[in-house]
């Protein structure tokens, strides 16, 4: 994308006036998307977006500034602005010497998305909407998604660091609405991948359409979730986002720096159920939270976070690391050349447990049984956290019964990690997943093994 | 945008001349930039200046859409983007309705959106205005913390043209300042932090009031130190603006012509009857120069107008942009919005807000027996299903007891449903806010609603 020689001379440029550290960051990216609703193809969209940002630090001061001209003057004309930005004193002439670092490649793509006809790309809605709508004459309407992206990323850096990396994404997503005598209910699902158009040889797009419709219909007969405080039990596959919520942003080093998380200073401690270990990994083939390098040029990497309940690291960025003398874990991201890197999650999940699931539903005599969670946030300094649940069951007698509208869930961090009494063995991922922090969303996975929370307050309306 | 003669108009011109016989082409350009300061501590910790632009153009030939964009306006890039879209059509499905929107002749109501003062503000100001916030959010109480202070800014300007007569360029800036806070009480086990956030915006800095963003940061935090999870129950809720504001934004999507006509909005059916206390009348009013929002044009280059939405409980109509506004039968309400150049027109509300009531939040808690003033709401984008009505978001404030504010409390949800919360409303408060949202707050009471917790 820009000439090793070009980037050297524009970071000696930016550090010219004494500043301790510059980074340029440049991206190319063109995508495609195509969306389907009420029975029609509404449009397909081509997007290019292409630019570089530079940070140039002076102490403990960040100047950023971005364009998306990526010739050496322009290059040069954001390296100056960002340096006046970090308004560093001092001077002295600096040389960078680039050394280029090795492919780091988790992900093998077979199938570039550039090489496929877009009306194979189109026909996937076409399947999906026919799938779901013949699942039953309840389903009302559907809408489905499919995009593509492949992005080109280049950092360099004045401590020699040149990377680069290729990062394709593969995104499916369906909608159905049901309608009966209760309203209307929704059903949601959607697949991600870090690889090609080769995910659809495994992929059964109509089965993901017919799970949609399937959840909508169901919730026609839902009746209202409780509310007030019960055990819950998360299957498989859906309940990533709680950890990423009730302990994932609280162990960004960001917070912790600024005394803005609960788990501040708990190092070593136990800050979970001993049946927790938590990891954040973003290095795992074809997950939606994969890299190759981060957005700062940091090798990604398998982070343990807490093992067996203790907590054994937080995640780190670039800025973060060097403030504690130490060495980054692949966690500085960043949405795009626009943006300024920041400590954020890749694919965090937990291990398996003991466990046997049908034992832990078995075992619980009332509560609710959660089968699939929506989006969540998370208050990092209280430790309060809610998310949702779009698809739920009650738990009558160590059964699943009935289904419940949708609602949210409520807890705190620290005390529903400590919660966790049971931990199933059927460990699988989840859902892809954009986590939002500070303005900027990036794409995230997260997974875990079926599991039980002993009390946690269910925000319905049933007494 | 406030209307202004664009150089970027010529951009959006000289591809709207390409289209081919039979084509409607539109082309919306889009040049900006931002400063963003962030200060902690007394030191500037990032200073973000950047330029960016871009153009998207949306081809429609034979009832079939196709769309492209990029973020430069090299001219090259520019002919790839016709290009793309051109060759995007082919995989749309025909459908009667497509077309671009058409002058209507509702003439623009001008705002004032640009301001020269802040166009020239020198930069060391504005670290300074963010240095002086922190100061004054730090300064208040000991148990108080800066998480962070910031000021931002931000100008663009854009020029839509199309082959079916619309021609439309405009620009606008505004700025804010906001602080992150956290107050820590208690010790060892006992320790707990809150957080709270207070902010100001301005069509220029003269504008800011800082002592105000300040306070506000400082009560948010404290305010809840020493909560507890209560037992559950139903109760009254009384509703901060800055909450109502978010709720009125839930309910916005219910009125959203697109919604409608495709079958999604629960009241697609009920335009003529009741749908919400007698005590609502709901107005989407982007002419109004308070609203944060206002403009002078629509993301189709219509003209921004006055819409009731709800009059006295009843509902009057959904809004519409030129799209949705055919497919129901009607004229666009000039409600087509636009998030810049890599999307095509949606539909919402601009502006949204009820007609404010007489009596202070106060006034409206003497009232309250038993009940939750509800400060914060969490989760609105997780726990509430506008297609069901569902509603259930976590929640933070202060209980109510025989007319007083008594103990703070965390870790609960307030549940009903979008339908019933709506007909439940007992009062509209006086107090409204024109917040940097799409909807301004007022206090609002709402009966019936059940709290979650222990």
């Amino acid at each position: 994308m820009i000439e090793r020689d070009v980037l050297e001379r524009v970071l000696a440029g930016a550090v010219r006036g004494g500043a301790d550290f510059a980074e340029v960051y440049a991206e190319d990216k063109r995508s495609t998307s195509a969306g389907l609703d009420d029975g029609r193809v509404e449009q397909v969209t081509s997007g290019r977006d292409r630019g570089a940002g530079v940070r140039v630090v002076a102490g403990e001061t960040t100047g950023f500034a971005y364009t998306s001209d990526l010739s050496e003057p322009g290059l040069a004309a954001a390296a100056a602005a960002a340096a006046t930005a970090a308004k560093q004193g001092g001077g002295g002439v600096r040389t960078v010497a680039l050394t280029p670092s090795a492919p780091h490649r988790p992900n093998t793509v077979q199938q570039d998305p550039d090489t496929i006809a877009k009306a194979m790309k189109v026909e996937l809605l076409q399947r999906m909407n026919d799938a779901a709508r013949s699942h039953g004459p309840e389903i009302v309407q559907v809408s489905a998604g499919y995009g593509d992206s492949r992005k080109q990323v280049l950092v360099a850096n004045t401590d020699g660091v040149l990377t680069d990396d290729e990062v394709v994404r593969t995104l499916l997503r369906v909608s159905a609405v049901a309608d009966g005598d209760t309203g209307m209910q929704t059903g949601y699902q959607s697949m991600g991948h870090t690889i090609g158009f080769e995910v659809f040889d495994t992929v059964d797009v109509e089965e993901l359409a017919r799970e949609a419709a399937r959840q909508a219909i169901t919730k026609l007969r839902a009746r209202p979730a409780p509310s007030g405080t019960m055990p819950v039990v998360i299957e498989h596959g859906t309940g990533g986002v709680l950890f990423h919520e009730a302990c994932g942003h609280g162990l960004e080093a960001d917070h912790i720096h600024k005394g803005a998380s609960v788990y501040a200073g708990k190092v070593g401690q136990q800050v979970a159920s001993p049946l927790v270990t938590l990891v954040d990994d973003g290095t795992m083939p074809g997950e939606w939270g994969t890299l190759g390098f981060d957005d700062e040029g940091h090798v990604t990497q398998r982070n343990v976070l807490i093992e067996d309940g203790v907590l054994t690291d937080y995640m780190w960025d670039y800025l973060r690391a060097r403030k504690d003398g130490r060495p980054q874990s692949g966690n500085g991201r960043r949405q795009s050349y626009q943006h300024l890197p920041m400590v954020r999650m890749t694919n965090t999940f937990v291990l398996d447990g003991p466990d046997d699931p049908a034992d832990i539903v078995s075992s619980t005599p009332h509560g609710v049984y959660v089968a699939k969670l929506g989006g969540g946030s998370v208050n990092t300094a209280s430790g309060d956290f809610v998310f949702g649940m779009t698809e739920a069951y009650l738990i009558e007698n160590g059964e699943i019964t009935e289904p419940l509208r949708d609602g949210n869930l409520i807890g705190n961090g620290p005390k529903v990690l400590a919660d966790i009494d049971m931990l199933g063995d059927d460990f699988a991922m989840g859902s892809p997943g954009t986590c939002g922090k500070d303005g900027q969303g990036v794409p995230v996975g997260d997974g875990q093994p079926t599991l039980r929370v002993k009390s946690l307050t269910v925000g319905g309306t049933s007494s | 945008m406030s209307a202004f003669e664009s150089e970027l108009q010529a951009v959006a011109d000289r591809v709207v001349e390409q289209a081919r016989p039979g084509e409607q082409v539109e082309a919306f350009v889009a040049r900006g930039g931002e400063t963003e300061v962030r200060v902690y501590q007394g030191d500037v910790e990032h200073f973000v200046s950047a330029q960016s632009e871009g153009i998207g153009i949306r081809v429609i030939h034979e009832g079939r859409t196709g769309f492209a964009y990029a973020g430069t306006l090299e001219e090259s890039a520019i002919a790839e983007v016709l290009a793309e879209a051109r060759d995007n059509v082919q995989f749309g499905t025909v459908d009667e309705w497509a077309a671009l929107a058409e002058p209507d002749g509702v003439p623009v109501t001008e705002q004032e959106l640009w301001n020269e003062r802040l166009a020239e503000y020198p930069t060391d100001d504005k670290i300074d205005l963010a240095k002086q916030l922190e100061k004054l959010a730090s300064g208040t109480d000991p148990r108080v913390r800066v998480d962070d202070a910031n000021y931002a800014d931000a100008h663009g300007e854009s020029a839509v043209a199309s082959t079916t007569g619309i021609r439309m360029s405009g620009r606008e800036n505004g700025c804010y300042v906001s602080v992150s806070t956290l107050a820590d009480e208690g010790e060892g086990d006992d320790a707990e932090t809150q957080t709270g956030f207070g902010f100001s915006v301005g069509r220029s800095p003269d504008e800011f009031d800082l002592d105000r963003a300040a306070r506000e940061a400082v009560d948010r935090a404290t305010r809840l130190l020493g909560a507890t999870q209560p037992p559950s129950k139903r109760l009254t809720v009384v509703l901060d603006p800055f909450v109502t504001a978010q709720f009125l934004g839930v309910v916005s999507s219910t009125l959203n012509g697109e919604a409608v006509v495709k079958g999604r909005s629960l009241f697609r059916d009920r335009v003529g009857e009741e749908v919400a206390s007698p005590l609502v009348t709901l107005v989407d009013d982007p002419t109004n120069p308070l609203a944060y929002t206002a403009t002078d044009v629509d993301g189709e280059g219509l003209a921004a107008r006055r819409n009731v939405l709800i009059d006295g409980g009843v509902l009057r109509q959904f809004v519409h942009n030129s799209y949705s506004a055919r497919r129901a039968g009607t004229v666009s309400t000039g409600n087509a919005t636009r998030g810049g150049f890599a999307g095509t027109p949606g539909v919402g509300c601009l502006a949204l807000s009820l007609v404010p009531g007489t009596r202070s939040q106060e006034e409206l808690i003497a009232d309250v027996d038993d009940g939750l003033l509800v400060q914060q709401m969490q989760g609105l984008h997780s726990g509430v299903n506008p297609v069901s009505g569902d509603f259930s978001t976590g929640a933070a404030g202060l209980l109510i007891e025989n007319g007083t504010v008594g103990a703070p409390v965390r870790e609960v949800t307030i549940a009903s449903t979008l339908q019933r919360m709506l007909l439940d409303i007992v009062e509209v408060g006086g107090d409204i806010d024109w917040l940097p949202m799409r909807s301004a707050g007022m206090s609002l009471v709402i009966r019936d609603v059940t709290m979650s917790g222990s």
